[in-house]
């Protein structure tokens, strides 16, 4: 009877796997976003190559980083731009 | 002959890598097939006592890849199983003694003579895990139900990929149905939903494998236990065979009485 009661109540969020699986949730965010510095690198470099199929782009002063809050991770990058181009350039 | 390659691996210790590898072997050789375990945890060898084969080294792994001895010197056979064989660990020399690419010869050696190679790793993810993981062309990921494990698990995942170990396959060891139940141990479909891997098994925590590790029988032989059993199926899976996984619920006095009656097939 105790156990039946007790699975009633761990239906809420605060039953310690519930807990478990929140804690290694974002944990795992962090950790997967600190595992790979180069990673950050190899995209910069896709990043200038596709986006230079259509704009000039400063290539010195391209930013891409990983924002982190608590609960979430975005890709925020900062690409200043010399001139837009008139036509795709199949070329690159 | 070409035999498969395969890792046990977890990141964290003491999840349960060297009983999961020794079971997992004689669950290979119960099914008719030639096993072949290394032990690559040098200078804490673990196996031959799992096993209870610690009376018959007489050479290790450290001096077949010196060239102290010939590979089939080193080989114990196992004293139950036909078709069981272990290369254990030094246990007085460093981990440095073996090199990746020695490692890597050694495992295409014994892939001529032997269907399995299962490699029993060290925990971490230095030198001897590099090693472990060299010759292997799959890899076994254990973890129990819990964040630490879980999150090394998540590592050793990333680390595998960047040696080109592609897809591991996933098992939970330690398991108790009784707590995920109550809501007090994260089940499979959470572990496997963060992870992202595919499941080979799921293990219960067991007082028989300590009996067994006593004795040092794998508990994949006793047929009326629980983790014998799961020992079984993963072994299978690894076979291609289609087996369902053991359900939570399937642990009642009905499913005991079968199981004591029937043992398990
Ligand atoms: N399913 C289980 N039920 C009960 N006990 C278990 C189970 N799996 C492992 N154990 C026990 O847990 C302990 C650690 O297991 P094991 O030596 O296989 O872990 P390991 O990952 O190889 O450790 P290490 O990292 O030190 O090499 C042992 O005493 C073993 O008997
Ligand atoms: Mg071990």
């Amino acid at each position: 009877m105790i156990d039946f009661l007790r699975q009633f109540w761990n239906r809420d969020t605060d039953s310690s796997k519930q807990i478990a699986k929140e804690r290694l949730r974002l944990v795992l965010v962090h950790d997967r976003v600190n595992v790979s510095p180069s990673l950050l690198e190899a995209l910069k470099v896709d990043l200038m190559e596709v986006i230079s199929k259509y704009m000039e782009i400063e290539e010195t002063g391209l930013e891409v980083n990983l924002d982190k809050s608590d609960n979430s991770v975005a890709l925020v990058a900062n690409i200043p731009v010399k001139r837009m181009k008139r036509a795709v350039d199949q070329s690159r | 002959m070409a035999g498969r390659v395969i890792v046990v691996t977890s990141g964290k210790g003491g999840v349960g890598k060297t009983t999961t590898a020794a079971n997992i072997g004689a669950g290979l050789a119960l099914l008719g097939r030639k096993v072949c375990l290394i032990d690559a945890d040098i200078g804490l060898r673990n196996l031959d006592v799992v096993l209870g084969l610690e009376n018959r080294i007489v050479y290790d792994l450290t001096d077949v890849v010196e060239g102290s001895c010939r590979l089939r010197q080193a080989l114990i056979k196992d004293k139950r199983t036909e078709n069981l064989y272990l290369l254990p660990a030094a246990q007085t020399k460093e981990k440095d003694a073996v090199a990746p690419d020695q490692m890597r010869t050694l495992c295409d050696e014994l892939r001529e003579e032997f269907e399995y190679i299962l490699v029993d790793c060290p925990a971490g993810i230095e030198r001897g895990f590099k090693n472990a993981i060299a010759g292997a062309d799959e890899a076994i990921i254990v973890t129990t139900p819990e964040v630490a494990a879980v999150r090394d698990a998540d590592r050793i995942i990333g680390l595998l990929e960047a040696a080109e170990l592609y897809e591991p396959r996933l098992i939970v060891n330690r398991i108790r149905p009784q707590m995920v139940r109550k809501g007090d141990m994260m089940g499979i479909e959470d572990i496997i939903e963060i992870l992202a891997i595919d499941l080979l098994g799921v293990v219960p925590d067991d007082e028989d494998i300590i009996v067994s590790t006593n004795r040092g029988e794998p508990v994949v032989m006793d047929r009326r236990s629980r983790a014998g059993q799961a020992y079984s199926n993963i072994a299978r899976r690894l076979e291609g065979i289609d087996v369902p996984f053991l359900s939570l619920e399937d642990d009642g006095w009905v499913a005991r009485l079968k199981r004591a009656i029937l043992g398990h097939s």
